[in-house]
């Protein structure tokens, strides 16, 4: 804990506090002003804490980290942003932690779908965002979701009505631009009974130090379907924070992909609670190199009976990197016929290189099927030879084999425009060599 | 082609190989068979260069070079080929990627251009017709969750569409049944020409009645005990491969 690096955030946070969205709102100003409080008395989550065992964040409380007070979108290189920014999606373009009406798109939107800035939804529809916003991620459980609570400056708002099913993908682009700047948003997607929605979050930044801390809260209605995508692509110099707390009705879908690639240090929460016959879906894929430190952290709450949970995570570290994997599946007592898999499979290609993978399975009901699995391994020797002897040179050879590990989460995703998007961000991070793009 | 003699070779301290002596001339086929253990396998590793084991002491000349100081892809490129007694399954790696790749690598090798991309589907689903694969095989990963027999049928095809020059094939038959052996046997025959040898080990004159070989030879404790021609299998089915050990130990 370092609460002076915390009061010194208390003290900025005077200069900025006026212009935060949602202001005029009484619920709002109080649930700042006691997230300000929990913030001030904490500081950052210290590596003391269970859940931050294997990530220590005193490399962020060494800088201070300042808000942009408005839109700065400056001089965007529109090359640059057309390799992130999907077509035919709607999207919603966040630079420095504000909205970007000029670079995003929400034409042609069905009159009954929400799809708009945080700040929108606070002027236009306060009540919905006051009846969702920290209902899915509790304050209580780290002090970067109370600091992200106090320091919003926008984000994006989604809510799919009743049996609508959306033919597009919403995109929320999230851009940094500034050294030591600091770009806090908050998301909300909603979907209401049997709705359909695909959201594409995209963090990406221009070479500086700077901080992310995103939170997003996804509720997905009875028998609804909800598939959140992250591509986490920082820049390298980057800390980046990234929750997404979901709760899911009963039958509801819920399905997230996470690739984490970017960031000096980069860790992701993601937890859903399921209700009765809920299923959920998490795929992940960390990329190491360098020195980054990529840390994610799932939990899987089984609440009621007959749900079904699956979970792989892959990681593939190089160089002096560092990967963390906290997998909690928790079974209530009264979700019996719970069915969970839970895996995580990392790939060390250095001997400098380091995970460190604890799953957890915590079961308090008798009548379920539970099961998980670990494995921090190096190349298979025998893959190699079998290649080589097929004319496949030794670093080819390692290479394709490392590119078919990490392939198999890029395979997953259903979205062509991102899938070739991801796949040229994992091919970027390793050496091309040996993986012909033209032959795959 | 390939030119072996006293050829030595140990795993850590455990000599495997005994000083083997084999000559094998373009165009022949030389059936290889013994006991479990005797070192069949350790042969074809060591003639394609995996790893793990030490040779010394003797030779072995591929087309007047010292394949032994060859990196195994060189060997490949340069027309080696080992059909695995075990193949190994690649998860994430394309049948068809890994054809290309290979194709390619050895043109490249050859000082050609890569392979075009119709000229290779033509060629690839060809080989496929020939072995009576699934199309759909070409698309699955290497092997992965193939059964045995579809195993050993893919090796085949790999190699006819690589089209090697020294055709080693360990136990190629073993976990095939009568159906899927004949039309492997037909695969390899179809490879046959004299610019091409093949080794062949094998447990069973059952394969040798679809391939008939010039040569056979008997490898016992890391020797070859005895070497004949096609009838020296005839006669081994009927005696066991006792008969040639006892045989030696009298001499
Ligand atoms: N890596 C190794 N380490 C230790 N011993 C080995 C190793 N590889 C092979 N051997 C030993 O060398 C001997 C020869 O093995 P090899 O696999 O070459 O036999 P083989 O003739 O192919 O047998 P099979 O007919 O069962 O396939 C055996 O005793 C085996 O246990
Ligand atoms: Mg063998």
């Amino acid at each position: 804990m370092n609460t002076a690096t915390a009061s010194r955030y208390a003290a900025e946070y005077q200069t900025i506090a006026p212009v935060l969205p949602g202001q005029a709102l009484p619920w709002l100003k109080a649930l700042r002003a006691e997230a300000l409080m929990a913030f001030s008395a904490h500081g950052f989550p210290s590596p003391r804490e269970e859940e931050w065992r294997y990530t220590n964040v005193s490399g962020i409380e060494k800088k201070l980290f300042s808000p942009s007070l408005s839109l700065t979108a400056g001089d965007l290189d529109s090359e640059w942003l057309k390799s992130y920014q999907l077509e035919d999606t709607w999207s919603v373009v966040l630079v420095n932690g504000h909205f970007s009406a000029e670079l995003s798109n929400l034409t042609d939107l069905p009159s009954t779908v929400s799809v708009m800035s945080m700040a929108d939804a606070l002027v236009k529809q306060p009540d919905k965002v006051e009846k969702y916003l920290g209902t899915a991620a509790d304050q209580s459980e780290h002090s970067f979701i109370a600091f992200n609570t106090a320091w919003f400056t926008d984000g994006l708002f989604v809510h799919v009505p009743v049996k609508q099913v959306l033919n597009k993908p919403i995109q929320l682009l999230h851009i940094v631009t500034g050294s030591d700047a600091m770009a806090t948003t908050r998301n909300i997607i909603i979907a209401d009974e049997m709705a359909e929605a695909k959201v594409i979050e995209t963090f990406v930044g221009i070479d500086n130090a700077y901080l992310t801390a995103a939170v997003t809260e996804v509720f997905v209605g009875s028998n609804a379907d909800v598939t959140l995508y992250k591509m986490q692509s920082e820049s390298d110099k980057a800390y980046h924070f990234g929750g997404s707390y979901i709760k899911q009705a009963r039958d509801a879908r819920f399905t997230h992909h996470n690739f984490a690639f970017g960031g000096l240090l980069a860790r992701s929460d993601i937890h859903a609670d399921l209700d009765h016959a809920s299923e959920c879906e998490l795929n992940g894929l960390y990329l190491g190199v360098k020195r980054q430190h990529i840390d994610n952290h799932t939990r899987i709450n089984h609440l009621k009976p007959y749900a079904i949970s699956r979970e792989l995570y892959k990681g593939v570290l190089d160089d002096r990197a560092r990967g963390v994997f906290q997998g909690r599946v928790i079974v209530a007592i009264d979700a019996q016929k719970t069915d969970s898999q839970m895996n995580n499979r990392n790939l060390l290609l250095s001997d400098d290189a380091e995970v460190d993978t604890k799953p957890q399975l915590e079961i308090y009901a008798d009548d379920v099927k539970c099961g998980h699995g670990v494995t921090v391994g190096q190349l298979d020797e025998k893959s190699i030879f079998y290649l080589q002897s097929r004319c496949v040179d030794e670093e080819t050879a390692r290479n394709m084999l490392t590119f078919a590990f990490a392939n198999e989460m890029v395979d997953k995703i259903k979205i062509r425009s991102l899938h070739d998007i991801v796949l040229e961000q994992v091919l970027a991070r390793f050496p091309q060599e040996g993986v012909n793009k033209e032959w795959l | 082609m390939l030119s072996i003699k006293n050829l030595h070779v140990s795993v850590g301290d455990k000599p495997i190989l005994k000083g083997i002596n084999l000559e094998i001339k373009a165009g022949e086929i030389h059936a290889i068979m013994g006991p479990n253990g005797s070192g069949k396998s350790t042969l074809s590793h060591v003639l394609s260069g995996k790893g793990g084991y030490t040779v010394t002491e003797g030779s072995a000349t591929y087309q007047g070079k010292d394949l032994l100081e060859m990196a195994p892809e060189i060997r490949a490129r340069e027309g080696v080929f080992l059909a695995f007694q075990y193949p190994v399954e690649i998860p994430g790696v394309s049948n068809i990627y890994l054809l290309k790749a290979a194709l390619n690598s050895i043109r490249k090798h050859n000082g050609q251009p890569e392979v075009d991309a119709m000229d290779f589907l033509t060629l690839v689903k060809d080989k496929v017709r020939l072995l009576e694969m699934d199309e759909k095989f070409l698309y699955r990963a290497v092997n992965e969750g193939f059964s045995g027999g579809e195993k050993k049928r893919n090796e085949i095809l790999q190699m006819a569409i690589l089209e090697p020059k020294l055709c080693i094939m360990d136990e190629t038959d073993s976990g095939l049944d009568i159906d899927a052996l004949k039309i492997v046997s037909e695969g390899v025959n179809s490879l046959r020409s004299p610019e091409r040898a093949f080794v062949m080990v094998t447990h069973y004159q059952r394969l040798l009645d679809y391939i008939k070989p010039d040569f056979v030879h008997v490898l016992a404790h890391g020797q070859i005990v005895k070497s004949g021609g096609a009838d020296l299998a005839l006669e081994l089915e009927e005696k066991g491969y006792s008969w040639v050990e006892d045989n030696q130990a009298a001499a």
